[in-house]
């Protein structure tokens, strides 16, 4: 018999019958959004799996051809909806290097403040879609319910509560509103409280750490061979965060640890965005102290011209590094524009991390590598 | 002459069964007053799923800090029952080269198998459709229909997910079958006797007299481990492998619609009464009211009806299965079986041996 298509890892014998294919997703409740696996299964066990692309491939980078460096930034947005900040400030950190744009202080504040209130919440989102992979639906609407406030701030900031818009070249579109500091301030205790209440709940639970220690281990000669980034990294034990090693923005007067985990399996993984949230608020509240005043962004150009040549900029998103390529030809708009994502390599490991596991132990895995398919199609 | 024997049909003393026996003449009382009981078990068993879903979303939504259906009727009171309507009205799907037969009996099955149980449980002195002096055997043969129900819609579906479903529903209830199976003998060997009326009496006096505190410390390590090995038993979280949202989409129900998954909905509900009300007769005293040995406060809770206090317990440890399964991630399929096999087998052994050592030293007074 002739295996499907991307299968490789060894034929099926004549009138086998125990081996199976299953396709899950792209409508599947834990491939979160329209990720297709197509798994070959013996029972319950998973011997190889192959992840079909494409689903909501909108073209992003071919679209961004046609569009001014401004416009670009909007498409931005719509790679990893989770970490819309973060993908608007790649792009303004290209924009900033090729023009040479200063960025006034309050308007750096702004960017670090707002890049971490969004790790957070996209933590809390992660956090709470773990749990009802699980099985654990409670901690869905526990996760979500502390992301309210968040959302919240982001709606007051740019208007928007997902797929946010808001960095410019040289600042942010708008200033920051006088609640804006209090109501982090409020985030910043709640976080604290709610992370101590998840250990409660799930790290501490034993049917929860029988689910994911020893499951997914991903090796770190691996993670780095594969070009992981993130949590999916730094849980196999990778020191590595583009805030601490390639500092953009004021990453560098800010202190704060990079959490690392040991064995590289989906518990390490958990471990390590849960501390990163507690990191997150440390920069917070350090922010909060030094927030400066005067003016969020600097001259306003009616055209941004690139001149020619290629730009390169990373940031550390809520899923690792995501970095922009631009190749510009000296006009307003780039020649050239290429998204590097963090969960396209980061779900490359998937296929290795799986071979042996069972069904529950795939959507487990899944989880914590924390996927965002829009992300990967582009 | 009676067309049944009067120990068969209880209660003969019921008041209702009493009017009946002196209005009408013999053969027909007792036709009359065994329609007049499985009609009213029929009315239980339809009202009971209305009741708990709503209780489910109600105790779900508060768990999870929101607030549930709060827009059909008071509180949402009257949203199982829209949600009835709309599953009536909607279409039947069956999937290209299911099995028909089989996949529209499966249904049946489970809902059938609940029914059954119904009939012998003891809700008040003289409210029981049958004592069955073997009750409790019959109790554990009538729910294990209802695996067959689970089996065959995850076989007949023609769908991957639903037999993945099946397969795991199969080893699953059979397996804590075994478990449940071992705690019911524990207590028929406690109380000396296997019907549930009996096992109801055996268990009067106090509070302590009942056999989760009768039988010290072991008692409430057996209640304990026959609310986990019902939950089990009952394929609800977390031990909920057998549907698994997030695994298998829908398990074993993924290709039903209408109201032949209201059917498969109806009898998880239903179940889930029926092992409450079961733990209520084995360990809390059945209908008997919790008396404390204070002469006053003890005539006061004698004077509430019996089927009172039974439906109290049964709700009690309902909120424990709910509150179990808004609380715990599901554990995975090897690790469930390594629990059964490995852990609650022996300590059900364990615990009927040390059942035995008690009743031969004579240390449980009967």
């Amino acid at each position: 018999m002739e295996l499907p298509a991307g299968f490789t890892y060894r034929p099926i014998q004549n009138g086998a019958t125990d081996e199976y294919f299953l396709n899950m997703g792209p409508q599947h409740p834990s491939t979160h959004g329209v990720l297709r696996l197509v798994l070959r299964l013996d029972g319950e066990n998973i011997i190889e799996i192959v992840p079909h692309l494409g689903y909501v491939h909108r073209g992003i980078e071919k679209m961004g051809e046609n569009q001014t460096y401004l416009q670009n930034i909007h498409l931005t947005d719509r790679l990893d909806y989770l970490s819309a900040y973060s993908n608007n400030l790649a792009l303004c950190l290209a924009i900033e290097e090729a023009l040479e744009i200063g960025v006034p202080e309050r308007g750096e504040y702004l960017r670090v403040m707002i890049c971490e209130l969004q790790r957070i919440q996209s933590h809390l989102l992660w956090w709470g879609v773990l749990g009802m992979d699980m099985g654990a639906v409670t901690s869905f609407l526990y996760g979500f319910k502390e992301r309210e406030p968040i959302t919240d701030i982001f709606e007051e900031l740019c208007g928007a509560r997902l797929t946010m818009n808001f960095f410019r070249p040289g600042g942010s579109a708008f200033d920051a509103p006088e609640t804006f500091l209090p109501r982090v301030r409020e985030v910043i205790s709640s976080i604290r409280k709610a992370v101590d209440e998840f250990h409660t709940l799930l790290t501490h639970n034993v049917i929860f750490q029988e689910r994911t220690k020893g499951i997914g281990v991903l090796s770190r000669e691996k993670a780095l061979a594969y070009g992981c980034s993130g949590a999916v990294l730094r849980g196999s034990g990778v020191d590595y965060d583009v805030r601490k090693n390639q500092p953009y923005s004021l990453y560098d007067q800010f202190d704060f640890s990079v959490p690392t985990g040991t064995t590289g399996d989906c518990f390490d993984r958990y471990l390590v965005r849960l501390e990163e949230m507690l990191q997150a608020t440390n920069i917070l509240e350090q922010a909060v102290r030094r927030f400066p005043g005067g003016p969020h962004r600097s001259k306003v150009k009616a055209q941004y011209k690139l001149p020619a040549g290629s730009y390169w900029s990373q940031v550390e998103s809520a899923r690792g590094l995501f970095g922009v390529y631009v190749v510009a030809d000296g006009s307003a708009k780039p020649y050239r524009i290429k998204y590097r994502s963090p969960s396209f390599s980061n779900l490359q490991v998937l296929s290795e991390l799986v071979i042996g596991h069972k069904i529950a132990d795939l959507v487990a895995i899944i989880a914590t590598l924390d996927l965002v398919i829009p992300d990967i199609d582009r | 002459m009676s067309v049944f024997p009067d120990k068969v049909l209880y209660p003969p003393n019921n008041p209702i069964g009493d009017l009946v026996r002196t209005l009408v003449p013999a053969p027909f009382s007792d036709v009359l007053n065994g329609g007049l009981a499985i009609f009213s078990l029929l009315a239980l068993a339809s009202l009971t799923p209305v009741v708990l879903i709503w209780l489910e979303r109600k105790v779900a939504a508060h768990f999870q800090a929101r607030l549930g259906p709060m827009r059909v009727g008071w509180h949402g009171t009257l949203q199982p029952v829209a949600d009835g309507i709309k599953l009536m009205f909607k279409e039947i799907l069956k999937p290209e080269g299911a099995d028909t037969f089989l996949f529209f009996l499966a249904p049946i099955l489970p809902a059938t198998a609940s029914f059954l149980v119904l009939t012998v449980l003891p809700f008040d002195h003289h409210l029981q459709v049958t004592d069955l002096n073997a009750g409790v055997l019959f109790v554990i043969a009538a729910s294990g229909l209802s695996i067959f129900g689970v089996l065959l819609a995850g076989w007949s579906s023609n769908n991957k997910y639903s037999l993945l479903g099946g397969i795991r529903a199969g080893a699953q209830m059979i397996s804590f079958e075994i478990s449940l199976a071992l705690l019911m003998l524990l207590i028929v060997l406690l109380s000396g006797t296997a019907s549930l009326r009996g096992i109801v009496l055996a268990q009067q006096g106090t509070i302590l007299d009942w056999w989760i505190f009768k039988f010290p410390l072991f008692g409430l390590v057996a209640f304990i481990l026959f609310l986990i090995s019902s939950t089990a038993e009952l394929n609800r979280g977390p031990f909920d492998i057998v549907e698994a949202e997030s695994e298998l989409t829908g398990g074993f129900t993924t290709e039903y619609s209408g109201i032949s998954f209201a059917m498969f909905f109806f009898a998880e509900f239903v179940n889930m009464f029926v092992a409450a009300a079961l733990a209520t007769t084995l360990f809390l005293g059945g209908f008997l009211a919790p008396q404390m040995g204070w002469g006053m406060l003890d005539r006061l809770l004698d004077a509430v009806p019996g089927f009172v206090w039974f439906f109290a317990k049964t709700y009690g440890v309902i909120f424990i299965y709910m509150w179990f399964r808004w609380t715990f991630p599901r554990l995975r399929v090897d690790q469930l079986m390594v629990f059964e096999w490995k852990v609650l087998l022996p300590m059900h052994l364990f615990l009927l041996a040390v059942a035995g050592f008690f009743i031969t030293m004579e240390w449980i007074p009967l």
